[in-house]
């Protein structure tokens, strides 16, 4: 691969690290007595914002306390990230762009996985009610969107990608991008 | 004929009555104000006043919290006095905030608030406020705006010349309003002149721990000392202390102490007197006075009793204390943002005599003294005097500043608050105000920095200004504008308590500051319970600890049984909460306490003592979720021979 393909492969990979300090996806609550509104981040080990406060409102229409310890996907994903980011800098070195393939479609098909789990967590914890809260409404799911907006008795709810995702989309398109620039490279350079 | 005479009485009496009416509408206090002052006072819903009005309570021994220029009431700041809607001063951790050398004392006298400064001007982290009646001086953090400290001052009565504070806080001060025998002795009291002595107290605030300690006192002759203001730039290293009936009178003061033409302001180096106190002058004198307080983590107060202070006395310290000639008993003293004039409100005078400190500089060294009173030399009055404002009005009392080369004072008796110049001693304008001015109040008015907007008249006599409310009436505050050049009357509002002085600040110093919460995790109350699977009841002979959580919309536990007649049963209860506004409240019936309300994070006890048998439900008095009224639950009190076990139950998860 060439040389400016080579920089991009490491970027890609190293600019991973930075989803480990921002969230990936952010629900916002906004309600006529919380006007300075609630937030919670989901990052790939923990949970962030004003989780006890949402909790505690959960807590009356029967959702489930939400327990960061309890979801085990936040103890392995850092080590999934941790595996793209070394698998994405041997890339680097070897220059192999059928690896570089690998690592991509590897990367969105984990990242599909991704949002499939964390939209079943929300089902459950949406659907999933104690049947003795104190308020109960009939037909009433309180599962937020996976993306977009939806107003769930006072609440309006918003939820977004945040920074996170986006490293992640800008990971996969520079790795892309590597590629496209390399296109009639390859043989040169496995030869 | 007759009907003819009859217009002409009809025409003549209206006319009269016109007249009669106009003649007192003019007299009238109703005048209307004039141009559009409506928008000047009004913040609209949900806008923010742009600043903070602390007034002290007066009488209630409180503190009110308002805003201008709205003049809305936000906030009562427990102080020396009980408050049983929160349960300062009846819940246990809140007991010992009130404990004096005289046992607990529910209530003080409390005339004025004091920002805390950093190179003179207000920095935003305290507010303090003396007590009168039982001298101490207490510190409230304007994080909380809450009450964190409370300070005896021993020799001492009266404490009305505090708790003024010096350029960098580095001392709040304290007086004796009333001369006393020192140390305190049965003697006659018409011994007066013999046996009775005041004292000025020096209390530092240490710069890391923000603690208050009464570093130490200086004995004075024994005349009232009455006000209190600590210099500023140049004058940084002094103090100025009013006082009167230097006639030294212990009976109808009205009269026999207003018989010398010209009484002092007391002009103390208080940075000589700290270098004479590390040079060993001072002597140790027995006293008793309570320290207390209060631990914003621990949400308790503890109260230590201490047993000496350092004395200084003027004749072993010379160049320490000087005193100024100041007409006519005079009241208040203020130092100009500048810190050169020292203005004194000579009450009974026909001017207001402006000293120079300069020219205090200059007289000290060249030894222009009039005298000497223990030790204490009295300079001549021409010689420190910058100038005398004539004719300023009928008992000028206070001074404020506005920073931009005006004074601003209050005359209680022509009821009015009169504008002048420093340096020319003219009088540019006057305005008057409804009835009676005591002290006034400009943002930053006694500071080096005044923000020069507003001057507030906290009036003394209410009288027809507000609907009647029986002989007992509503205090009052006016609100005026002196961005111009001609003052104008903005508003009237009413305050609690008797706002005898008030310190204002810009919101948004304070407004960033301000705690929403107290955090959980670093509640370190002995008996907080931090998550509910720790509730619990425990006893211990006749003492049954109850370890009482509180979230929306339940107490845990709920159901209590195996307390008996002659318990005594403590209520130890964690408000689990870490949400902005949700507190709660809790009370039970036949408490013969107050309730008490615990913030977000916060724990507090409350002592219940049941003595008939019967099953007693308990509350939560703080509306704060839509099942607020389910938050409730029952104790069983059985006969003190019994056999009932304890026993209880929690709704919640364990």
């Amino acid at each position: 691969m060439k040389k400016s393909s080579k920089i991009l492969l490491l970027v890609s990979s190293l600019i991973l690290i930075g989803i480990f300090f921002f969230p990936l996806w952010t629900i916002d609550l906004q309600a006529p007595q919380y006007p300075e509104g609630l937030t919670m981040g989901s990052w790939i080990n923990k949970i962030s914002g004003d989780l006890k406060i949402i909790n505690d409102l959960n807590h009356y229409v029967g959702m489930k306390e939400i327990v960061p310890d309890a979801i085990p996907e936040l103890k392995y994903m850092p080590f999934i990230v941790g595996f793209l980011i070394v698998f994405g800098l041997v890339n680097f070195f070897l220059g192999n762009k059928k690896l570089v393939w690998v690592w991509i479609i590897l990367f969105v098909l984990l990242g599909a996985i991704g949002l499939y789990d964390f939209y079943m967590w929300e089902y459950d914890y949406g659907h999933n009610l104690n049947p003795n809260a104190a308020i109960k409404i009939p037909g009433m799911a309180y599962q937020p969107p996976l993306i977009g907006s939806k107003q769930m008795l006072n609440f309006h709810v918003d939820s977004y990608p945040s920074i996170g995702f986006v490293i992640i989309a800008v990971s996969i398109l520079l790795a892309i991008l590597a590629i496209y620039l390399s296109r009639n490279v390859e043989h040169k350079q496995e030869g | 004929m007759f009907n003819a005479f009859t217009k002409k009485a009809i025409l003549i009496g209206l006319t009269f009555a016109a007249l009669v009416g106009i003649y007192f509408g003019c007299k009238s206090s109703k005048e209307v104000v004039s141009g559009d002052v409506a928008k000047a006072v009004y913040v609209p819903p949900g806008s923010y006043d742009e600043f903070y009005l602390f007034t002290s309570g007066g009488f209630n021994g409180q503190v009110g919290v308002y805003g201008l220029p709205s003049g809305r009431h936000f906030k009562t700041i427990s102080v020396f006095s009980q408050n049983p809607e929160t349960g300062y001063g009846y819940t246990e951790e809140t007991k010992p905030m009130l404990m004096t050398s005289y046992g607990f004392i529910p209530w003080d006298d409390s005339p004025h608030p004091e920002l805390s400064m950093t190179d003179g001007v207000p920095d935003g982290r305290f507010l303090f406020i003396n007590a009168n009646n039982t001298p101490r001086v207490a510190k409230i953090d304007l994080r909380t705006f809450e009450t964190t400290e409370i300070i005896e001052i021993p020799n001492a009565a009266g404490n009305h010349a505090s708790p003024f504070v010096t350029e960098n806080t580095e001392y709040i001060v304290a007086s004796t309003m009333f001369s006393i025998p020192i140390p305190q002795a049965d003697v006659s009291i018409s011994s007066y002149k013999e046996n009775f002595k005041g004292t000025i107290s020096f209390i530092a605030l240490d710069p890391k721990t923000e603690r208050m300690n009464l570093a130490f006192q200086i004995l004075v002759p024994g005349f009232d000392y009455d006000l209190a203001h600590a210099g500023k730039g140049p004058s940084h290293d002094w103090a100025f202390f009013t006082c009167y009936n230097t006639e030294q009178a212990n009976t109808l003061l009205e009269v026999n102490a207003s018989k010398n033409d010209k009484d002092f302001i007391a002009a103390v180096n208080w940075k000589l007197a700290e270098k004479y106190v590390q040079e060993g002058k001072a002597k140790k004198m027995n006293v008793e006075y309570y320290h207390n307080v209060y631990d914003e983590k621990k949400h308790m107060a503890t109260s230590e009793v201490k047993t000496a202070v350092l004395v200084l006395e003027p004749k072993d310290c010379p160049g320490m204390i000087y005193y100024l000639p100041t007409p006519k008993s005079p009241h208040g003293v203020d130092v100009d943002p500048t810190g050169e004039y020292i203005v004194g409100g000579g009450k009974l005078a026909t001017v207001i005599p402006v000293h120079s400190f300069s020219k205090m500089l200059k007289a000290i060294e060249n030894k222009q003294f009039d005298g000497e009173i223990n030790g204490i030399p009295i300079l001549k009055y021409e010689a420190v005097m910058a100038g005398e404002v004539q004719n300023p009005g009928l008992g000028p009392l206070h001074t404020e500043f506005d920073g931009k080369g005006y004074a601003y004072t209050s005359c209680f008796v022509s009821s009015e608050i009169v504008k002048w110049k420093l340096g020319t001693w003219e009088v540019v304008d006057r305005i008057p105000v409804y009835y009676s001015v005591g002290h006034l109040c400009i943002p930053g008015g006694d500071s080096k920095k005044p923000w020069g907007k507003y001057v507030v008249a906290l009036n003394k006599i209410t009288k027809d200004r507000y609907l009647p409310t029986g002989p007992e009436l509503t205090q009052s505050a006016q609100l005026i504008d002196i961005t111009g050049e001609k003052m104008k009357m903005l508003l009237d509002f009413p305050t609690v308590g008797e706002p005898h002085y008030a310190q204002s600040i810009p919101a948004e110093i304070l407004m960033k500051n301000s705690a929403k919460i107290y955090k959980l995790e670093e509640n370190q109350h002995p008996y907080a319970v931090l998550k509910e699977a720790d509730a619990r009841v425990e006893r211990k002979g006749n003492e049954v600890h109850i370890y009482m959580t509180a979230i929306r919309s339940h107490f845990a536990p709920d159901n209590i049984e195996g307390i008996k007649a002659g318990d005594v049963v403590y209520f130890h209860v964690t408000n689990l909460e870490q949400d902005w506004d949700i507190p709660h409240g809790f009370t039970i019936k036949g408490l013969t306490n107050a309730e008490m309300l615990i913030m977000p994070g916060q724990t507090k006890t409350i002592v219940w003592k049941p003595t008939k048998p019967g099953v007693y439900p308990f509350y939560c008095t703080d509306f704060s979720s839509a099942l607020h009224q389910e938050m409730q639950g029952y104790v069983r009190v059985s006969p003190a021979n019994a056999n009932v076990q304890i026993s209880y139950n929690t709704t919640g998860k364990k």
